[in-house]
């Protein structure tokens, strides 16, 4: 074989070891490159409960905007605006809520709530909610996403989740 | 001064000797190109023109930009309206941002047109398409950087179209936002891609395209009836160059000179007239928002809204995939006709192409399917539209609350009455000519198509109210301004 020959003659071997130093130093450096940027897929965040007011606050069939902190535990500090998101609150009985995503469930923009007509608008492109989250109009394929909540100790809780269609795990 | 040039002429020598300038400069510029290479070829040059001063101003603009999500929005605010000149050099970048992609769409329509990506150039097509990607990249990252809501809820967006990918769609729209969402890791995530890895690999497939063009040459104009064989053209272009050609320098670069002038005087005076993009809200998830993508992304914003929802996941994925997946294999057919007149295919392709992105466009400023929220100047809160007092003060007092329901059931975000609402639903104002009472009340109860129900809103008075309104909307009435009115 030519190539065999090759392979074992002087300038094969040198050629061999030169591609071998230049794999190795590349996949030495990717490693570490790689996992570096794929971290947010291998460290999932936890889920944790926030306050989001007390339960005597808020009224019955009323729906409100609660603002809270995600779970994010590591670059908080710099993180300014991005550290919140908000929620549609709704009190359907003493001790009881829903707690819906504002992101739409088309595309994630967020949905406004207009009172008087009691429906949710998508500022986007138009899809309509309505007080409990189930599509009215537009091209929302599916009801909007809710958070687990809980009251404790006379406070209303909600439990983050990461952004939906990301990943929502409770609805 | 025989001195003067005397000194100039040694320290050229002396460099030319160490560098090689004179061999690189003069097979640059004297390489042979076709007479016949037109007005149409001038248009790579200015792209790569502005490429170079998107560099330029994108790295002045890098020395007072905060690339971190609690301080980007203040120093672009301190860049636009306290540092000499920012907005000017906002208004550089950004316009020159916009008309790098407009230019790299009518310079890729013409080599197109013209058949240039045919053999043996099919290489210079498929970089020049990969470039093609990374400049709308650059465009959609650049206006993220901007850090106002737009850029807040288009991350947002672009995540949740990135997760309908097939599979591995979760990791995919993970990855672009750095996190499970946005995060204060996302920010800069996104101004380290538009700073260093598009631009680098810009810079990569900049060089294969150039050296491509000196390589395999400019193409000849093409002649109707001459089509391209492999077998034959090298050695027929060679034939072109020798018998009919001339030096790039200096005919066919004066065409490229001036056009290039055009176009950055152009910019410098949209970026002196009209500056950088507004910058509209900060970046807060927690206030109302009306997201909207530049220019150059608002057509698939457009398609998005028009198709039928059952189509969304296939669009959102396989619309780009099936785009792009088609510029690659348009090399493929690199045999055959180049000029146009000859192929009716390509150019109902192109106008098609054109034309239908123009339109979507359009629409996607007017944005017909988008009920009406506008926000109060602080952007806290959501205005809906309401109805000027002098239309409705002369009718009954139960159709003067009716006008006023209108405002407050957000009727109006969706329907037109005048020159006031939206266009989402039906316009009303004439309605009274085409609906009975009893079917207003009906339409209003039930809802229906893209309509939410009322039934269970509404109190028997306030219904009876807006019937009594509507019922007062004809067009045969002067007093009331009335639009033109669609069939429900």
């Amino acid at each position: 074989m030519n190539l065999t020959r090759k392979v074992f003659s002087r300038e094969g071997f040198l050629t061999l070891l030169l591609l071998s130093v230049g794999g190795v130093a590349s996949v030495a450096y990717a490693i570490p490159i790689v996992a570096f940027v794929l971290s947010p897929l291998i460290k999932q965040e936890p889920k944790v409960w926030r306050d989001v007011g007390g339960d005597s606050s808020f009224k019955l069939g009323e729906t409100v905007q609660v603002n809270f902190k995600y779970a994010d535990q590591f670059n908080s500090s710099w993180a300014g605006p991005t550290q919140y998101t908000a929620a549609w609150l709704r009190k359907l009985s003493p001790g009881k809520y829903v707690a819906f995503a504002s992101y739409c469930t088309h595309l994630g923009c967020p949905v406004h709530w207009v009172s008087a007509p009691q429906i949710f608008l998508c500022p986007c492109h138009g899809s309509v909610f309505t007080a409990d989250g189930s599509v009215a109009g537009g091209p929302a394929p599916r009801p909007l996403f809710r958070y687990l909540t809980r009251v404790r100790n006379g406070r209303v809780e909600i439990r983050t989740e990461p952004q939906p269609t990301v990943g929502f795990t409770t609805a | 001064m025989n001195a003067l040039l005397g000194m100039a002429e040694k320290t050229y020598r002396w460099l030319d000797e160490r560098l090689g300038i004179g061999m690189v400069t003069r097979a640059t510029l004297l390489h042979p190109v076709p007479r016949s290479v037109n007005w149409w070829y001038v248009f790579g040059s200015a792209v790569l023109t502005l490429f170079i001063f998107q560099i330029v101003t994108g790295m002045f603009l890098a020395m007072t930009y905060v690339p971190s999500p609690d301080h980007a929005y203040a120093s672009l605010d301190y860049i636009s309206h306290h540092q000499l000149f920012g907005n000017v050099l906002r208004g550089l970048h950004y316009w020159g941002a916009s008309a790098m992609v407009l230019l790299i769409f009518i310079h890729m329509t013409a080599h197109f047109l013209t058949g240039s990506y045919k053999y043996p150039r099919e290489l210079q097509w498929i970089t020049g398409s990969i470039l093609l990607i990374l400049t709308i990249t650059m465009a959609f990252t650049g206006q993220l950087l901007r850090w106002n809501q737009d850029a807040y809820w288009a991350i947002v967006v672009g995540a949740e179209q990135a997760a309908r990918t097939p599979f591995i769609g979760t990791w995919v729209a993970q990855l672009l936002v750095a996190g499970q969402h946005v995060n204060g890791a996302t920010l800069t995530q996104i101004y380290a891609v538009h700073i260093w890895l598009v631009p680098g690999a810009m810079l990569t497939f900049i060089g294969v395209h150039l050296y491509l063009v000196i390589y395999k040459g400019i193409s000849e104009w093409p002649v109707p009836g001459k089509p391209v064989d492999p077998k034959t053209y090298w050695a027929e272009y060679q034939e072109i160059l020798h018998k009919d050609g001339e030096p790039f320098y200096p005919v066919a670069i004066s065409k490229d000179a001036i056009f290039n002038l055009i176009v950055i005087v152009t910019v410098v005076a949209l970026a002196i007239f009209v500056g950088g993009q507004a910058l509209g809200l900060q970046a807060n998830p927690l206030t109302p928002a009306n997201p909207k993508p530049d220019w150059y992304l608002i057509w698939d914003f457009a398609i998005l809204a028009s198709i039928p929802p059952a189509a969304t996941p296939w669009v959102i994925i396989f619309f780009p995939a099936v785009a792009f997946g088609i510029l690659f294999v348009i090399p493929l057919a690199n045999k055959g006709e180049r000029h146009f007149s000859r192929r009716p295919w390509a150019v109902a392709i192109a106008a098609t192409a054109a034309i239908s992105t123009l339109v979507l466009i359009l629409l996607g400023y007017q944005e017909p399917w988008k009920p009406v929220l506008t926000l109060n100047s602080s952007g806290t809160n959501v205005l809906i539209p309401t109805l000027p007092k002098q239309d409705y003060l002369s009718l009954s007092l139960e159709a003067q609350k009716g006008a006023q329901l209108m405002h407050v059931e957000a009727c109006l975000s969706c329907h037109k009455i005048g020159n006031v609402g939206g266009q989402r639903g039906p316009n009303l104002s004439a309605v009274g000519d085409r609906l009975t009472a009893d079917q207003l009340t009906w339409r209003i109860l039930r809802g229906g198509g893209g309509m939410p129900t009322y039934g269970n809103v509404l109190k028997p008075a306030q219904l009876n109210e807006l019937v009594a309104f509507l019922e007062t909307r004809s067009a045969n009435k002067p007093q009331q301004a009335a639009g033109p009115g669609s069939s429900p």
